[in-house]
């Protein structure tokens, strides 16, 4: 991309074109020209342009009703009307209709230059604003989440550092709820790009012609409802990453057209035919084996190949226990502090479960429960029975006659304040029977609270 | 300059001559004498002369790189004037000193004024027939200026950045 700004000169006067294309260019902009509407709107699709210098009047297509197209596509073009007489009714159209200037021709050169350099500005401002919006969106929610100090989480932010600073494109492997979003937005974050968006393509919630349309965008009338051209996600990363999540779920049709924008670098958007060259980053990520998708014949073996660069696995939380607490905690203070709630932390029995339980539905699902349970419970502890642990209707949960054993011999624990006698009443075994069993599963007398 | 290379500065309408002397032995750049018509670019609606025009009658009648020194006000057809005009990169430029006299803004004549806008013009339109664009250190001769304020607040030289470029470029 160059770093040159960029303006459109549109006018069908040939003389005009010519004179303005030469001062544009001795002012250091890049400048290109055409002679009506309808070409302008081909350049403009096919690249992006920083301003539009368009004449009020021309054959076809005129000025307000460019102006107007542009602005219907939603195309972030500043545009500068040329009128050949000064005229209220004129300037009160143009800039009704979104121009953020109009000139008089014969311009003086003091004038033209100052409302360029205005426009010029604006246009930067615009997106600045929108780069700092996503920084700070991405921001809120990035490194912040990333959060264990188990082995398997040290050695997740080792790769995401090691992995940003080089263009190579990253698959993360993981559970759903594991955190991958997270650890695509570290990626992004760190990386170069990063001062350009990244766009969020969820691929399993997409119908193969809405994906197709989401990821390279559609011509007006590519099909029924498309009123509208749209630029596909390629195109608005700008520069920035696409983050193709749940990628195994996306058809061998979807595939093939992916693998060829991965190679060429070139979208055509549904319904188009022009080549647009495209600048991005792609961070894929799956929940499920993509090489056993591959063996079965369901996932194109040299898209797997060109998307497995580097490949960074997330562990599911039931095999990172010892991270529970500070997530808990994490989560505590985040939903607190957006809540207004006063919590301080988690009783033991409270922080026994959330250890104990297998997590099937991973961070996600520990996020939910305390978000929950800040929701229901009672400051400053919460307490287990304010949090909502259920156990799925399916999924991997160890559902074990032991884990089964253990949890409910912990709920009964708590009811009797960890008195063995009454639990072991309660139970229906004697005291020895479990003391043996406290002492086979590990488990411990709780302190009065625990904030961990 | 002062090679057979070196730009020819031709004298267009009624220049004044002394200021032309000077013109030419602060830069080193010959004087051209052969005649150039002001006739074809006079437009009678704008009581102007297009300076596109007079670029294409200075590339006909001479050869290797050539300045027009014009006396008369230049426009070409989007903006109501302009101080000078540049093939980007080529060999022809052209720039007026109509509107860098003091007298156009009612004010009294002053000679050395119009010769430090006049050097720095000639510089101006130079640099960009040697593939310079304007310049965004605002002390560069390349600088750009669409008012007198701003061609008397630059100076009469090039930045270290466009010195460069023009070395790189040879000669």
């Amino acid at each position: 991309m160059s770093d040159k700004l960029s303006i459109l000169i549109v006018d069908d006067e040939q003389v005009v074109r010519d004179s303005l294309v030469h001062w544009f260019t001795e002012e250091g902009y890049e400048v290109d020209s055409a002679d009506n509407a309808s070409d302008a709107l081909s350049k403009l699709a096919s690249r992006e342009l920083d301003l539009v210098i368009a004449d009020i009047r021309m054959p076809g297509m005129d000025g307000i009703e460019l102006l107007e197209k542009i602005r219907s596509e939603q195309l972030d073009t500043s545009v500068i009307i040329m009128t050949g007489y000064a005229s209220v009714e004129t300037a009160v159209r143009a800039l009704k209709h979104g121009a953020f200037d109009y000139i008089t021709k014969p311009f003086d050169p003091d004038d033209l230059s100052v409302v360029v350099r205005n426009a010029m500005e604006q246009h930067r401002l615009r997106l600045e604003n929108r780069m700092l919006r996503q920084q700070l969106a991405d921001n809120s929610q990035c490194l912040g989440e990333l959060i264990g100090q188990s082995d398997a989480m040290h050695h997740v932010r080792e790769q995401i550092e090691t992995v940003a600073g080089v263009d190579s494109t990253v698959l993360i492997e993981g559970e759903s709820g594991t955190g991958k979003e997270l650890v695509a937005r570290a990626v992004h974050r760190l990386s170069p790009r990063r001062y350009n968006p990244m766009v969020v393509v969820h691929c399993g919630a997409l119908t193969e012609t809405l994906i197709e349309s989401e990821l390279f965008g559609h011509e007006k009338g590519a099909f029924t409802g498309a009123q509208y051209r749209k630029k596909g996600k390629f195109e608005a990363a700008m520069g920035g990453t696409v983050f193709l999540d749940e990628i195994a779920d996306i058809s061998l049709k979807t595939q093939t057209d992916l693998l060829r924008v991965l190679q060429e670098r070139e979208i055509v958007r549904v319904g188009g035919t022009q080549p647009i060259h495209v600048d991005f980053r792609v961070i894929a990520a799956t929940n499920r084996n993509l090489a056993d998708l591959v063996k079965e014949g369901r996932f194109r073996s040299d898209l797997y190949y060109r998307l497995n660069v580097f490949t960074i696995h997330l562990p599911p939380l039931r095999d990172r226990h010892g991270d529970v607490p500070l997530l808990a905690t994490y989560f505590l203070d985040k939903y607190s502090r957006q809540m207004s709630r006063k919590f301080t932390g988690f009783d033991r029995a409270a922080m026994d479960t959330l250890i104990a339980h297998n997590w099937p539905g991973n961070v996600r699902e520990l996020e939910n429960i305390v978000e929950r349970a800040v929701v229901v419970g009672h400051e400053p502890l919460v307490r287990s029975h304010d949090l909502a642990v259920a156990r799925p209707a399916s999924g991997p949960e160890d559902l074990s006659i032991d884990t089964l054993e253990r949890r409910h011999i912990v709920r009964v624990l708590d009811d009797f304040a960890w008195n063995q006698t009454q639990a072991a009443k309660a139970l229906g075994i004697d005291r020895v029977t479990l003391y043996h069993k406290i002492r086979r599963y590990g488990l411990k007398p709780p302190a009065k609270a625990a904030k961990v | 300059m002062g090679s057979n290379n070196s730009p020819i500065l031709v004298p267009i309408g009624d220049f004044p001559r002394d200021l032309l002397e000077r013109l030419s032995k602060r830069t080193d750049m010959r004087i051209g004498d052969k005649f150039v018509d002001l006739a074809p670019a006079w437009n009678s609606a704008r009581r102007q002369y297009d300076s596109a025009c007079l670029l294409a009658e200075l590339k006909r009648i001479y050869a290797g790189v050539v300045i027009g020194a014009a006396a008369v006000d230049l426009f070409v057809p989007v903006l109501s004037f302009v101080f000078g005009e540049a093939d980007m990169p080529g060999r022809a430029a052209i720039f007026s000193i109509h509107r860098l006299r003091e007298e156009f803004y009612g004010l009294p004549r002053n000679a050395a004024l119009l010769e430090s806008r006049a050097i720095r013009e000639l510089w101006h339109e130079y640099g960009h027939t040697r593939g310079l664009a304007h310049c965004e250190d605002w002390q560069c001769v390349m600088s750009s200026s669409h008012s007198v304020a701003q061609v008397d607040a630059k100076s009469d030289r090039f930045c270290l950045e466009c010195s460069a470029k023009l070395d790189a470029l040879g000669g």
